[in-house]
């Protein structure tokens, strides 16, 4: 098993090595000058080639390059050239409520999708069948923008039952209050969360209804199955604790897989819903040209991706004995 | 069963992709009106019997704009995906046959273009090229070409050890011959069917884009565009966003069903939907 981990983990090494490299390609095509920019149109020259230099921007891309290889292995990420505050700063700040929302939108896919799935499944052919796949049609047929747009119309412009921008108090620290016994914060903080961790977790739920669809049907035709329906038990549970568990080993796997999709939709999510999160900040970031801030955001994404499928690889290892054996 | 579901996929869906294209290139000529004819008496008009999907904000007709910016978004789609195609096939079809470190060292440039949010790759890139449909199309296609270099290399592999390329190789046949004229033949299906699928993932990219302002620029009538640029006007004419939407919804179900049913009879063993599941797009 340790072993397992370990290899796991050299192979992240040169991916994140890669990503800096072509994160950094991408930014010098960037046209304009961050340092212009930076000090506006009245700037001279001389004051320009003053920030040029103060920034390092003066340096040939492979000394720039290399001195930023060299300040990550130190830790650092170097400051932020809008934001007046150094790149890890700015990200941990935006760090949490991406991750909350995301988190909130694989819980909403999880649940929905399993139950669709389940649902198409054991009524097979029937109008449960044909109603589940259809909405996992359309569910991945829809730009994900789009379905924001119309929970917004629906729910704050026409009902005004849901504030339609903004975040509320921190989830966690929500929760917290409520389990003291003041549920207020956790209510205001769910009405937010409601509608940008429901547009998220649309696509992903119509994935995973369609893969627990047809994995199920699968393990629904095994010899123990039929064993377990001969013994006379109760069909829910046949369904629920014999082929369920089965039926969840590949589904596992692809819903860490789809993380990473989910952070990437969170780009546009917090763009519709004011969300202040990590994907806002990196649109803001891109438009602006603050390059260490992008590097930083980007390798922050990819080595969210890269975690959160280290442990899922590492659950399936705990739950099927055959991967490590690869 | 399973070969009656595929199809009903295909008839639906052809038939869906079938109206869209009727629709690109007859929406113009019977609507009676030009793309960019202003009317501002006639603003944000709800659908009528004179616009049969209402007007915009400078009173163009949304039925004509529609049809018209079709075009556009669907050859963004087109050219994204061929590009990702070609790219992918031949990166796919050199690792998987060559092998050793060649392999290793182009996987791993595979897994670094994973590991990127696609939205976030995308985005910095048309940044770094700026606007326009070429560099929105080269942008998607850096996006895209993973899923095809890993499918092609996965067929390519299961290819190489088979009876015929050995004796293609015994009879002193080229490396060429041997990548393009009897491994090539063999990724048709599963690329074919992932191509179709990621015809509707790049216009629902292109809508994306444009929504957070790195689209194509006006006057330009792309859907996204007409869909991001619908938002702004939610509250008076709730339609033009969701006119544009129902599109871009209506055409990309066409294409995903076509796929489905295009994988039932191009790729039975499911070599496409493999890769698709697992990919972040």
């Amino acid at each position: 098993m340790a072993a397992y981990v370990l290899r796991r983990l050299a192979l992240f090494v040169p991916m994140m090595i890669g990503i800096v490299a072509v994160t950094f390609g991408i930014m010098q095509l960037l046209p304009g000058d961050p340092a212009a920019v930076l000090l506006g149109e009245d700037a001279s020259e001389e004051a320009v080639r003053e920030m040029r230099r103060a920034l390092g921007l003066d340096r040939p891309w492979w000394m720039r390059l290399a001195s930023y290889y060299a300040d990550l292995f130190r830790g650092e990420m170097g400051d932020s050239y809008f934001q007046n505050q150094p790149v890890a700063n700015a990200i941990a700040q935006r760090l949490v409520p991406t991750l909350e929302v995301a988190f909130v939108a694989l819980l909403i896919s999880i649940v929905l999708g399993v139950a669709l799935g389940i649902a198409a499944a054991v009524r097979r052919g029937g109008l449960v069948d044909a109603a589940s796949m259809l909405f996992a049609q359309l569910g991945v047929s829809m730009p994900v923008f789009w379905f924001g747009i119309l929970l917004m119309y629906l729910f704050a412009i026409q009902l005004d039952l849901l504030p339609s921008i903004g975040r509320g108090p921190p989830l966690l620290f929500a929760f917290g209050q409520a389990l003291a016994g003041r549920p207020a914060a956790l209510g205001e903080s769910l009405m937010h969360i409601a509608m940008p961790a429901l547009t998220l977790g649309l696509t992903n739920a119509a994935v995973i209804s369609r893969l627990v669809r047809s994995s199920m049907l699968e393990t629904l035709g095994q010899d123990f199955v039929r064993t377990a329906n001969a013994k006379g038990l109760r069909p829910a549970r046949v369904v629920f604790v014999h082929a369920l568990r089965n039926a969840l080993l590949p589904v596992v796997s692809v819903i860490g897989l789809r993380f990473g999709a989910l952070l990437g939709g969170a780009v546009l999510t917090e763009s519709i819903f004011g969300w202040p999160g990590l994907g806002q900040l990196a649109v803001s970031a891109i438009s602006q040209r603050d390059i260490p801030l992008v590097q930083g955001i980007v390798l922050t994404f990819a080595v969210a991706f890269a975690i959160v499928n280290l442990v899922v690889d590492l659950l399936y290892a705990v739950i099927d004995p055959r991967v490590r054996l690869e | 069963m399973r070969h009656r579901g595929g199809n009903l996929s295909l008839i639906v869906g052809g038939s869906i992709i079938l109206g869209v294209l009727l629709f690109v290139a007859l929406g113009p000529l019977v609507s009676g009106y030009e793309v960019d004819q202003l009317d501002m008496r006639n603003r944000l008009q709800l659908p009528s019997s004179e616009h049969w999907l209402g007007t915009d904000n400078f009173g163009r007709d949304l039925w004509t704009r529609m049809a018209v910016g079709a075009r556009v978004s669907i050859a963004i789609a087109l050219s994204s995906v061929g590009i990702a195609v070609v790219v992918g096939s031949v990166v796919g079809l050199v690792s998987g046959y060559f092998g050793g470190w060649l392999d290793l060292v182009i996987m791993r440039i595979v897994d670094v273009f994973l590991g990127f949010p696609p939205i976030v790759l995308a985005l910095a890139i048309v940044a770094a090229l700026g606007p326009g449909v070429v560099n929105l199309s080269l942008s998607l296609a850096a996006v895209f070409w993973t899923e095809y270099a890993r499918v092609v290399r996965s067929v390519t592999l299961a290819q190489r050890e088979a009876d015929y390329v050995t004796s293609a190789v015994a009879l002193g046949a080229s490396n060429a011959r041997i990548l393009f004229r009897e491994i090539l033949p063999n990724v048709f299906g599963p690329v074919i069917v992932l191509a179709t699928l990621g015809l509707g993932t790049a216009i629902i990219a292109e809508s994306g884009l444009s929504f957070l302002g790195f689209g194509v620029e006006p006057p330009t009538p792309t859907w996204g565009w007409t869909l991001a640029y619908g938002t702004r006007y939610l509250r008076a004419a709730p339609w033009l966003s969701t006119v544009a939407g129902l599109a871009i919804m209506i055409t990309v179900l066409g294409f995903n069903l076509f796929g489905d049913g295009l994988r039932d009879y191009l790729d039975p063993r499911g070599v496409a939907r493999r890769v698709r599941r697992t990919s972040r797009t």
